[in-house]
Formats: C-alpha cells, structure tokens, sequence
C-alpha cells in the first residue's frame, strides 16, 4: 500500500477509470469522524421515527382523551389497575346504579350494577362506558330481579401513553413526532430557500463586482438592519398566522448571512486561475458563475447549512414560544416546549420529551456541521 | 574528520493518509560535519523536506519519525516538544521556502527578531533590540537602525528572506537548515542571498544543510550533496565527484535535466498573426476623495509586440516586470491603451461579447498548474469546456471523443479523463492546461510562466511538448518566463522587461551571446552561474 500510494496515478491503467471526487474524499473523511458518523445515524433515526411515528403510535396527534389529561408518561399501558375502579363507580352513578363486586379477569372487567331506585337499569345508558376512553363496549351477561341487577362484562381498552398526554388529554409521543416533523420540514426548508437565494444572489453580486455589487450588498445591508422580529410580526398582522409564512419570514432573512458569506468566498475564486482560464475561452458570465463559481463555494455553504439548520429549528421555535408560529392542533417542538414549560411543576414529562428531542436534534445537526467543516477542509485541522 | 555535529541513521518518515500509510522517508543516513554546507537535492515529493521537517520535530499530525537522529550524541527523536525547544530556534535553526508566509504579519520585524533572542538567549528587551540591529546589518539589510521597526509587508520578498536568515542565526546556531530558500525569489536576488549565506558561513562557521531542486545552486554552493528518490538516499558523495561522475541514473538524469534544443526559426513570409502596439497599463493605487486617480502605477509601459504564425517570442523579466500583465492584454483580458490587432481585426473596440467568438484562437496557459484547474471538475470536463462555448452544436459523444484526443497529443492515458485534478502529479496538471488550451485549435498562445512550478526534469518534456505542439499546429506562442534556460530553448525572439519598459529586443542568440544591456547582462548571469566554477562564482560579488 506504501509503495503504490507514492504515485497512485502512474501505477493504475486500464480502461476509462473513474476518478474520486473532491466530494468522495470528504465523504470518505466523514465516514471515519466517529462523533459526526453516529450523529448521522441518530439523526436519521430521530427523522425516520417523526415522519412513521405517528402511524405506529396508534393515537392521532389531535386526538383528545378527555380521561387522560396530563398522565405521566408510563411504559404500561392505560388504564392503570387504580384507575378502573374509581372510573367504574362514576360512570356507575350515570347510569343510575352501583357497581358492585368488580372483577378484573383478562382485560375483561365484570360487575354487578344495583339500581339506586326502585326502577330497572335503563340498559341504553350502560353506552357511557364506550363513550369512555377506557372501556370498550359494555355487554350484559345476566339479568336479575327484573333488571334492578345487572351482572356487566365491559373489556378495558389497553392504550399506551409512552410519553405521557398533555394538558388536554393528546398523546404526547405523537405529538413531540408530529413536533419533530414540522420542525425539522421547517428547518430543511427555510435553510433551503435561504441557501438558495443567498448563494445565487452572492455569487453574482461577488462575481459581477464594481458597481452591481455595492448596490446589491447595501440592500442586502437595508435588510439586515430590519429587526426581525418585528418583521414577523408585521407578516403575521398582515396575512395571519400561516404555516407557509415561517418559511418566508425565515428565509427572508436568513439568506442574508448566506449571500455575505458566498460574496466573500467569490471574491477570492474569483482571482483563482482556473476563473480567468474560463474568461480566457470565452466563457459567458453565467457559464463561469455556473460552473465554476458556485461549485467551488459549496464546501463552505454545506458546512453553514448543517449549522442554519439547528438555528432555523431554534427560531422557529422562539416565534412558536412566543405565539407567532405554528397553530393549534398543529404543532411544533418550540410549542411543545413552551407548553411543558407552563407545566413543569405537576407535568414535568410535558418539558423533558420535547426538550430531549430539540436538544438531540440540535445536538447531531451541530456535530455533523463540526463533521463536514472537517472533512471538506482538511487543511484547516 | 571531525565528530559530525548531526547524524541522522535509519530515519523513517511515515504518514497516515485517507489511503493508509505513506512512507516518505525510507531510512536514510545522512551525517553534517561542522562548518560544511550539505546539499539535499531532489524532486518534489522525494521526502527531502520531510527529512529535515522530523529533524527539526516539526512533521504534521498525521505524520511520525523514527530511527535516529543525534546533535552532537543527543537522541532529538522521540523528545517531547518542551525538550526539542531546548535545540531547535538556537542550535538548530531552519529557513523556509515562502519569505511571504513565514513572517507574522502582525509584528515588526524587530519584535519578530527579538523573540528568540529573549527566549533562548535570555536577554533583556533593550540587549535584545541591539542585537537585531547588527543581525540584520549582518545580512546587509540597508538601514537597520530604521528597518526594524517596519512591518513585513513594507519590505520585499529578498528583503524578508534575508529577516528569516537573520532570525535563525540569532542564537549563533550550529546547524542552519535552509528548506528551498531562494526557489520564490528572482534570479538576481537569489544570487544575492545564496552569495550571503555562503559569506555568513565563512563568517560564523556553522554548518548549512541546503535542501534543493535546483542543482545550480548545488554545483555552486555545497561541498557534499545527497540525491535523494522517493525517499530514499541514491547518491552521496563530494559534490564535485557527483557532477563530474554521476553514478546513479537518477542523477544523471536530474543534471541533464535543463532544456536543450533550439527552435528552428520560422520563415520570413510567415503571415503576421498579433501585432500590438503602444500597449500600456494603468493601475490606480490611490483615489482622491472625488474619484481621480491620484497614483498611479503604469504596469504597461508603451510596449509593442509581433508575432508571426509559428512563432515564439520570449518574454522575460523578474516579479513585478509587467510581462505577465502584458499577456493579459494583448488578449484583451485586462483593459490597457494601445492598438491590438488579431490577423487583420482591430480588437480594441470590442467588447467582451465581441471578444468571444475570436476568443478560440487566443489561449492561455497559466504558470499554476493547481490553481487554473478548477478542483470541482473532472479533467475531461476541464479540457471541452471551451468547446461548450465556441461548439455549442455538437454531442456529449463528440466531445468526450474530442477530449480523448486531445489528452493524447499532450501525452496523457485518455482513460484519466474522469479523474479529478488533485488525482495528478503537477507535470500531468499543466499537460490538463495545455490540452484545454489546444483543443480548439487557437492561432496564438500566451503561456504565462507554464513551467516555472515544475521540476526540472518535469520542465523538460513539457518543453518537448510545447515544441512538438507548436510543430504541428503552426502555434504561434508568446512565452512569458523568468527561467532563461527555457526561454532560450523555445523562442525565436526575446524581450527583456524591466518596470514595464522593454529594455532589451532581439533575436535569441543575439541576446544571449552579446547582451547590450547591464541588466541583461544580470540575469544571464544569475540563471548561468551554474556552469562556473563554484568557488569562483561565489566569491564574486554580482553586479546591482
């Protein structure tokens, strides 16, 4: 291996071999980053389960179990053995009877409900237990004393709340998924939109230089010096709350470092030769911008990518913190996290599941920044 | 014969790579008698630099040293940096390459200078001062009392070399190693700092250990040289010996190694395809506050240049000359005054859009055979890039045909057209440049420097190529080159540059066997010391 990697180009032939990209190398350097590696699995995984967690959950995220507000989260499922009684006996008093002797056999719950008066139990009313979010449907196994007594089979409805419910009774493992997908939706795309504007717009304001770019860099400068906030607020007054909204009003703004970050890069290809070889064939303005501007920024603009991503998920969460972002039912980590915020004193697995899942997230996103920083510039180690 | 002062036995250099391990160094012995000047000599990439990088325990991360190595007994390797410190910066100094790099842009050169005289030489701030003051009248920097407050961008890339040298010999160091110190400077400058450390040597009898491509300076300066391939010692011996019996190919083959050959002229009817004249370029250095340019610095000097079809004019001149600039605007790459005319079209008036469909027969070869290929691209797209432009018509297929072939006349594998630029060695980047530059069949070529960042050996068959290139496509070249040597076997004509004026025209051999003028007359000099006697020539003080 040692002698071949002197020269590897003189020892291979062969037919049209295919060369490794620039690319390949930093893949393969990231690969090896053992911080960076697992934080992209972690990632992956915590973006797999988000957008088919919800499927498998069993429970919509809007669905309300007005039995289940603010239970704590629990491996076993619901209801819990000191639950059915005391929800027996209530729905017992609307049906207008007693339950007696409960027995809890194979999921199955069997009682014998006496009739407060003199009157026979009203066998319609005993559809409250299914009305219920803990008993399915009740069934009468035996009639006595012309129906003042009713022996009762009503089967539990196993559910399971890994994460808890929140304040009005949703699971909150659905939610903090729900959460995560829109968070990380909102997080892929605004730093879409603001890579894309801002590398298009610097790259050309860079390239083209002299006057087009100073005009360009003080809009971008007039813009910066809007205070976003503000800015937000003003587009929520305008046209309402609106999903789509964050995107823009993100993007908006976060384009802005994106488009100084690739001018300066520019300015420096620019004098690069392989620019002027181009220049020299000939090549229009848009071809070298194309070909050999933009290609060669990317290594920096990936890198503030994996580090806007974890800024964008933040600030959209600091709006929804604050009331601006997303809206009910939908949600969103930041609204989650104000949410368990509000409750940390009875409900504290309301803060801790949706905080754990920002902070992971953030926590990969930041280490596969730290990753690609390395592995596309391994000079700078 | 003396103790030696540093003796380097079984040196292993290894480092680990995306590919596993690269072994640089491959056990090598070599030793350093005091007050000898030992040469170094190879390639690129033969693991010279790197010996005396793990020498002087300055390897990069990923790299390791073992075997030995021993100032006077005292094991260096395996020494932690807190005990190294003890020897390197005061026994063991070392010079390097860049003069531009290798100074703090931030501190004055005194404060720079005083540092290892404080840490080392445990003197006060104010002995310390003194000190750099006679350091750098040692190296004959003009005016000391005054340049060592200056900062190093006040001062040139000569200049800063001789404050690198001052730097290292602050401690009176035994060992001086010099890592390619003259390779970034001119010729007439770099006679000059060869011809003071050669008197500093005499002066301060330290040993200098001369790491270097150039065997030129080798010849002139080294009483014992090693040759050394790949990492490993070919030849060793008395300098003398080895130029006048070389024993290993190698060697003989880095001593044959300067361009030979002369270009056959072309004839008298040759059609004139460039004629430029009154060319000048301005450059504005300072605006006042309304937007005149209040100075003003003429790169360009009202030059005129012809070339005929087929054949080659020679443009010489050192940094800052204005030759490299005049490349650039007789093709209309940088705005200048004057009259260009292309066969028979004005090109004056037009602008970049106008330019374009004539750009095709106006190339340019580059001096940076790293730097003019884009490291985005694969080779193949590099070189029909062009031909997306001026044949917009014709398929994928055609092209990658047309690349194909194109890698073929300047003798690279066609295979390798999908490789990446950083896959090939820098002679194979600039033949990448030259086919970029040929495939669509140009009239006139402006190689800028093309060779000067190659190896000698390298340099030589890219001067085959260009000559066979030019043999068969009636090229006319403009080349533009501080290496007299190559300009000698490749042009037909030659004009000396000097602060943007042509000081010197004429036809090559005139030019090289009866100079007319003094500065001429220097860089001949200067590029064929070579081939003097070495004591000779580094005794004679060079004409300024």
């Amino acid at each position: 291996m040692a002698e071949g990697a002197v020269l590897p180009v003189e020892t291979t032939t062969g037919p049209v071999t295919t060369g490794r990209s620039l690319w390949a190398e930093a893949r393969g350097r990231l690969v090896r980053n053992r911080a960076a590696f697992t934080s992209i699995i972690v990632l992956s995984f915590i973006a797999l389960a988000c957008i088919f967690g919800p499927f498998l959950t069993g429970h919509p995220f809007d669905r309300v179990y007005p039995d289940y507000v603010k239970v704590p989260a629990s491996l076993e499922a619901y209801p819990k053995a000191d639950q059915i009684e005391p929800n027996i006996e209530r729905i017992g008093a609307r049906v207008r009877a007693k339950a007696e002797s409960i027995t809890i056999d194979n999921d199955v719950a069997r009682m014998t409900l006496v009739s407060s008066s003199t009157r026979p139990i009203d066998e319609r009313l005993l559809a409250y237990f299914e009305r219920s979010d803990l008993f399915g449907p009740a069934k009468v196994v035996e009639k006595q004393q012309d129906g003042q007594r009713l022996v009762v089979d009503v089967p539990l409805k196993r559910q399971y709340f890994l994460f808890g419910t929140d304040t009005n009774g949703r699971d909150l493992l659905t939610r903090t998924m729900r959460a995560g997908q829109v968070s990380l939706a909102i997080g892929l795309l605004a730093t879409f939109v603001a890579i894309l504007i801002g590398v298009i717009y610097g790259a050309t304001s860079g390239y083209l230089g002299g006057r087009v770019d100073l005009v360009m860099m003080r809009i971008v400068d007039i813009l910066y010096s809007l205070p976003f906030i503000f800015f937000v607020i003003m587009l929520v007054v305008f046209f309402g709350r609106n999903f789509v909204l964050m995107f823009i009003a993100v993007g908006a703004v976060e384009w802005l470092d994106m488009a100084r970050i690739v001018r300066g890069q520019t300015l420096s290809i620019k004098r690069q030769e392989y620019v002027q070889a181009a220049e020299a064939l000939g090549v229009e303005t848009k071809g070298i911008i194309r070909r050999h501007v933009i290609p060669n920024t990317l290594g920096p603009v990936v890198v503030y990518m994996t580090l806007l991503v974890p800024k964008v998920i933040l600030l959209e969460s600091f709006l929804s913190f604050l009331g601006l972002g997303v809206q009910e039912p939908n949600t969103s980590l930041g609204v989650l996290i104000s949410e368990g915020a509000k409750n940390i004193q009875g409900a504290t697995w309301m803060l801790i599941y949706p905080s754990v899942t920002l902070v992971a997230i953030l926590f990969c996103l930041n280490f596969i920044g730290d990753g690609l920083r390395d592995a596309l510039d391994p000079k700078d180690r | 014969m003396a103790e030696p002062v540093l003796s380097v036995r079984n040196l292993n250099v290894r480092f680990r790579t995306g590919d596993g391990i690269l072994h640089a160094v491959k056990g090598i012995d070599l030793d350093i008698n005091p007050g000898e000047t030992v040469a170094i000599v190879g390639e690129s990439g033969s693991g010279k630099s790197q010996t005396m990088m793990a020498v002087m325990g300055l390897l990069a991360s990923n790299g390791w040293a073992e075997g030995s190595v021993k100032y006077r007994g005292e094991e260096l390797v395996g020494l932690s940096p807190g005990r190294l410190n003890h020897y390197r910066g005061s026994k063991l100094t070392m010079i390097f390459q860049e003069p531009m790099t290798s100074l703090d842009p931030l501190y004055r050169i005194g404060d720079q200078l005083a540092l290892p005289l404080t840490t080392h030489g445990g003197m006060s701030k104010a002995d310390a001062r003194k000190r750099a003051i006679e350091l750098l009248e040692l190296v004959r920097i003009p005016d000391p009392a005054r340049r060592i407050d200056s900062y190093p961008h006040e001062m040139s890339g000569g200049q800063r070399q001789r404050v690198m040298i001052a730097m290292a010999l602050a401690n009176n160091p035994d060992v001086l190693i010099a890592d390619e110190p003259t390779t970034a400077l001119d010729v007439t400058v770099q006679a000059r700092i060869l011809e003071l450390l050669a008197d500093l040597q005499k002066r301060l009898g330290m040993s200098i250990v001369f790491i270097t491509h150039d065997l030129g300076v080798v010849r002139r300066f080294a009483d014992r040289t090693y040759v050394m391939k790949r990492g490993e010692v070919v030849e060793s011996g008395g300098t003398a010996d080895i130029f006048a019996a070389p024993k290993h190919p190698y060697t003989q083959m880095l001593i044959d190694a300067e361009p030979t050959g002369r270009k056959e002229p072309v004839a008298t009817n040759a059609p004139m395809i460039m004629d430029a004249q009154n060319i000048s370029v301005q450059f504005t250095l300072e605006k006042s506050f309304f937007g005149k340019s209040t100075h003003v610095l003429r790169a360009v000097d009202d030059v005129s240049l012809r070339v005929r079809a087929g054949e080659t004019v020679g443009v010489v001149g050192e940094s800052g000359s204005g030759k490299s600039t005049l490349g650039r605007a007789i093709l209309r790459l940088q705005p200048a005054s004057g009259m260009v005319r292309f066969e028979d079209r004005n090109l004056m008036p037009l602008d970049r859009r106008g330019m374009q469909p004539l750009r095709r027969h106006l190339q340019l070869v580059f001096q940076d055979p790293f730097g003019s290929l884009s490291p985005r691209m694969t080779a193949g797209e590099i070189v029909t890039e062009g031909l997306l432009v001026h044949e917009p018509s014709i398929s994928r297929k055609e092209r990658d045909r047309r690349a194909s072939q194109a890698f073929e006349e300047v003798q690279l594998d066609p295979a390798w057209r999908n490789r990446f630029p950083h896959e090939f060695s820098g002679g194979q980047r600039q033949r990448i440049a030259i086919a970029r530059a040929i495939i669509l069949h140009p009239k006139l070529v402006v190689l800028d420097e093309p060779t000067s960042a190659l190896d000698r050996s390298v340099q030589k068959e890219i001067v085959e190529l260009l000559r066979n290139l030019q043999k068969a496509h009636g090229l006319a070249y403009v080349f533009i080159s501080h290496d007299l040597a190559v300009v000698r076997a490749l042009s037909d004509e030659i004009m000396v540059m000097k602060s943007g004026k042509v000081v010197e025209r004429g036809n090559a051999e005139e030019i090289f066997d009866r100079p007319s003028e003094e500065y001429t007359r220097d860089l001949i000099a200067a590029a064929f010391l070579t081939k003097d006697d070495r004591n000779e020539a580094a005794v004679q003080p060079l004409a300024s």
